[in-house]
């Protein structure tokens, strides 16, 4: 039950588009049709839902104040947090090279179709995001991290979809001419975002 | 070496800064680095600071990979950029947590996101990699001029419409909106503070200077 919280949590109410503004820059640059938008959401779920576990991993055994007492006593009082961003943007940078290959490996036609989107997501906000509001918000097991890194995968699935759907409707529609493009894009998505805050009072 | 008569601050290298901030902003424009720069911005105290990070981060980010951009082989030159990149705002996290804690709180992982940032690695894959030291800086401050100032725009109007004050950093908060107004009847906007206001805000940036700079209309 915990878990189904996380997620629908992650999905609705937190929504790192619509509440935090992650990974917007390949939101509004890989929007413009339905179908290469969706190929990107699926990449990144599939890559929050690895990164996720795996620093949530990182973190509680070898950065964390005491997290090291595993290989000691002398290790106790070590803190090493202040090298948690590195130490994430660099699993984060191997993860997506290894699924990458492993893809390529094993199934080709989903390679032909994620591929030219997976190096782009290494430096999606929403990944190292996600990493880092694991950390902020600290999950008690890794069943709850890998919940919350899928969720928030799905959540900003729904978004890029839906601003996609939205932009290729609004092309037969007569926008201000300056407003074009990027801005009525921004305005939807304030709009989206509008909406999306009306789960804002469930509490679960 | 041509660029030793040329003066520091001739017209080509005073042209790297003024262009990403008016006609090729790197947030308006060229939609980079949007991420981390609308989350922070409900009071101006934290879009301040934000912007200074970033000015801080760029610059020696820009100086340093143009420092070393004939040694880094092309293959791995994403790692290296991260890299560089993720020990600066280390450095601006530390320095932040230690001197100003209250803002680091309200910027959470915003700081942490500044490694991510597209106009980091826009301009380092775009500029440094391909030029000398003098105008990389530049251009790294031009850049992070231009998305500091949007910041600070979105931030001004958003304290100012949603919570009637202004903050600076170092100096507190100033009530802006006069007591005599709210006696009267005047209420915040307190829907400015939300998030999505944020990308409406700067959907009407955007409105306005595409109405001004014609050329800048797209056609979808």
């Amino acid at each position: 039950m915990e878990l189904l919280n996380i997620f629908v949590k992650a999905i609705f109410i937190e929504n790192m588009v619509f509440a935090y503004f992650l990974g917007m820059c390949s939101y509004l640059a890989v929007s413009k049709t339905v179908k290469t938008s969706f190929g990107l959401g699926v990449a990144v779920i599939f890559v929050l839902g690895i990164t996720v576990p795996v620093n949530y991993l990182l973190e509680n055994y070898v950065l964390q104040e005491g997290a090291l007492s595993w290989l000691g006593s002398g290790f106790e009082t070590v803190d090493l947090r202040f090298l948690s961003f590195i130490m994430f943007i660099a699993v984060i940078a191997s993860m997506v090279q290894l699924v990458e290959m492993i893809i390529e490996k094993f199934s080709p036609t989903l390679y032909t179709s994620l591929g030219i989107f997976l190096p782009l997501i290494a430096v999606n906000c929403a990944i190292l995001g996600g990493s880092l509001f694991m950390q902020e918000r600290s999950y008690a097991n890794i069943g709850e991290a890998t919940v919350f890194g899928l969720g928030s995968g799905v959540g900003w699935l729904l978004a890029i979809v839906g601003i996609a759907a939205i932009r290729e409707k609004i092309r037969y529609s007569n926008v201000p001419a300056p407003l074009r493009g990027l801005g009525i894009t921004f305005i939807v998505t304030g709009l989206m975002g509008i909406a999306f805050m009306s789960f804002m009072g469930i509490k679960l | 070496m041509s660029s030793d008569k040329e003066p520091l601050f001739s017209a080509k290298n005073l042209k790297l800064i003024t262009t990403p901030i008016g006609p090729q902003n790197p947030i308006t424009i060229q939609v980079l680095g949007i991420c981390s720069a609308l989350a922070v911005t409900a009071k101006l105290e934290p879009s301040i600071v934000m912007s200074l990070s970033v000015v801080f981060v760029m610059v020696f980010a820009n100086l340093i990979i143009s420092l070393l951009r004939n040694t880094i082989p092309s293959r791995i030159r994403i790692i290296v950029q991260l890299v560089v990149v993720a020990s600066l705002v280390i450095l601006v996290d530390q320095i932040l947590k230690a001197y100003a804690y209250d803002v680091s709180r309200q910027l959470s992982v915003f700081v942490g996101l500044i490694i991510t940032n597209c106009i980091i690695m826009g301009r380092l894959e775009a500029f440094a990699l391909g030029n000398k030291a003098w105008p990389s800086i530049l251009d790294g401050a031009g850049n992070a001029a231009g998305y500091g100032i949007i910041l600070i725009i979105v931030g001004f109007v958003r304290e100012l419409f949603g919570s009637g004050t202004l903050s600076f950093p170092g100096f507190g908060t100033f009530q802006v909106i006069p007591q005599a107004f709210y006696d009267l009847g005047y209420v915040n906007n307190g829907f400015m503070i939300l998030p999505p206001m944020a990308l409406v805000v700067v959907g009407i940036i955007i409105w306005i200077q595409r109405s001004r700079d014609k050329s800048l209309i797209e056609s979808h």
